[in-house]
């Protein structure tokens, strides 16, 4: 079945596509983390340690979480989904952290605590959801268990790499040309409409897989 | 070629020589790397500096001569004393920044009555002004080991005042970004008291030059600047109720009043002569050097960093 062989790849090479994208997006928001922080936490090195620690605990429960769900009625269309509710996540981030870290400010004194407390109120949740995205990238593309360490190695590569990418091109470019919440929304709309596309995609297939089986039966 | 190698070698040899006496002058007498940076206390003769860069020359040091420790060595210090011109007796002072603690010491000099509060976000920047520098402190002047955002916005939520606010904390290499913004200052301008007045030490040079005299005019309306002869450094002196309506540098000097001349017999005996201070303080309203549409640094927007990258 050579077409069919052919639309798989392209399947693949999307979600690719994505787990770039996610980690760009994750590095992205990490890296401007420091800056929403700093003018009520200030630089001191353990604002970093904050949102390190934020970003790394998140992911960690995100790889878990998106495993755990993989293992359901895996889907490109509840993937689409969980890029959608990744986009839309990170929307607080714009609307209400000045609000959420001036009563954090007014509520802990010592800006360690404070600052761990807003990283954790204001990325936690979007970090969470970004990270699901890794080991539900990896069930999509599996399709024996041969070859899963070596699916697993590229979706690591393609997203680090795309961690990579998002780390310089926003603290290198993107800080310079725009507002923070711009690049913010940017990013939320990026992925949210990366979401739409999977669905698009999803239904699609669906359709096209739905057309071949009624010509394989007509045919036969 | 027998003598362009003799040359050369006689080249190496004055390069080398240059460097071994430049060794024997400059001994490093604590070095140490803090969280932040590479702090060096230097020994040059009779002068001792602190340098928080060995390789960058673009670093400002704090200096201070073993013998007198009183006098004022570097220019850019002497320039953030216009702040007292203007404002001739402070009796509540905020430094941010504490370099060597020298500029505290001087204050605490020149004004033994006022409260000195000194915010440095460096522990180790502190223990080696107390170690090296003799910076003083007692139950008038404190010290904070705080970010200056953190500090200024708890002090504005006790509604504490400042009659003045000396911020000093761009040592050069890497400039705190969230101190360079809009909101920044006007949390400074909230925190001073009614005739209170801001001194900064800033970028004299690069594309942030524009952006930050853009960023102090949208808050403090127009302000003097303060230069050297060389405008290696630039002093922005602002009022909370407005400063910098006529130009200094012409006039002005021969009525001074008895505050001002008693203050200027204090100030000559640190090496500040009172009159070259008024020369060099240049009013915005009359001289405006920077493009008109330069763009404010805001807490959304302030690559301060990457703008000091690009020199004009």
């Amino acid at each position: 079945m050579p077409s069919s062989n052919k639309s798989i790849n392209y399947n693949n090479l999307f979600i690719y596509l994505l787990a770039f994208t996610s980690g760009c997006s994750i590095m992205c928001i990490e890296l401007l983390a420091g800056r929403i922080l700093a003018p009520f936490f200030g630089s001191s090195v353990h604002i970093w340690g904050s949102i390190i620690t934020v970003f790394m605990l998140s992911l960690s429960f995100g790889y878990l979480l998106g495993g755990k769900l993989s293992t359901h009625s895996a889907s490109l269309n509840r993937y689409g989904i969980i890029f959608i509710i990744a986009g839309i996540s990170l929307l607080p981030i714009v609307t209400s952290s000045t609000w959420l870290m001036e009563s954090i400010f007014v509520a802990i004194e010592d800006s360690r605590y404070g600052s761990l407390l807003a990283s954790t109120a204001l990325f936690f949740i979007p970090t969470v959801i970004l990270g699901m995205l890794s080991p539900y990238s990896v069930r999509l593309l599996v399709k024996n268990s041969n070859e899963s360490g070596q699916v697993a190695g590229k979706l690591y590569f393609v997203s680090t790499l795309g961690s990579a990418l998002g780390t310089i091109i926003t603290s290198f470019y993107l800080v310079l040309w725009f507002d923070i919440n711009t690049i913010v929304i940017s990013v939320s709309l990026l992925l949210s409409l990366l979401g739409i596309t999977t669905i698009a995609f999803a239904k699609a297939n669906a359709s096209f897989d739905k057309m071949n089986a009624q010509r394989d039966i007509s045919h036969a | 070629m027998p003598n362009s190698t003799s040359k050369l070698a006689l080249c190496i040899c004055f390069l080398m020589s240059f460097f071994i006496a430049n060794d024997a002058m400059a001994k490093v007498i604590h070095s140490e790397r803090s969280l932040y940076r590479n702090i060096l206390v230097e020994d040059k003769g009779d002068l001792r500096c602190l340098k928080f860069n060995v390789k960058s020359n673009k670093t400002r040091q704090s200096c201070l001569y073993k013998s007198k420790p009183e006098q004022l060595v570097f220019n850019y210090t002497k320039l953030l004393l216009t702040g007292l011109l203007v404002k001739p007796e402070p009796s509540r002072i905020l430094i941010i920044g504490l370099g060597g603690g020298t500029m505290s010491n001087t204050l605490h000099q020149l004004l033994p009555d006022s409260f000195i509060d000194n915010v440095e976000i460096d522990q180790s920047v502190i223990k080696v002004a107390r170690q090296y520098f003799g910076f003083l402190e007692n139950e008038q002047i404190k010290t904070y080991s705080q970010d200056g955002r953190v500090f200024v916005k708890r002090a504005l939520l006790k509604q504490q005042e400042y009659d003045w606010i000396i911020l000093d904390a761009f040592n050069g290499d890497y400039i705190p970004e969230h101190l360079m913004t809009k909101e920044f200052l006007e949390e400074i301008k909230s925190l001073l008291s009614k005739n209170g007045i801001l001194t900064a030490n800033t970028f004299s040079s690069s594309k942030l030059y524009g952006y930050e005299s853009a960023t102090y005019k949208s808050v403090f309306g127009d302000f003097y600047q303060v230069t050297n002869q060389d405008y290696s450094n630039r002093i922005i002196l602002a009022g909370k109720s407005g400063l910098g309506k006529k130009d200094h540098s012409e006039h002005e000097t021969v009525n001074q009043s008895e505050d001002i001349s008693k203050l200027a017999t204090e100030l000559l005996a640190i090496g500040v002569d009172v009159r070259k201070l008024y020369q060099k303080m240049k009013s915005t309203a009359i001289h405006q050097d920077w493009p008109d549409d330069s763009p404010i640094l805001t807490d959304q927007f302030s690559p301060a960093n990457l703008l000091n990258i690009d020199t004009e």
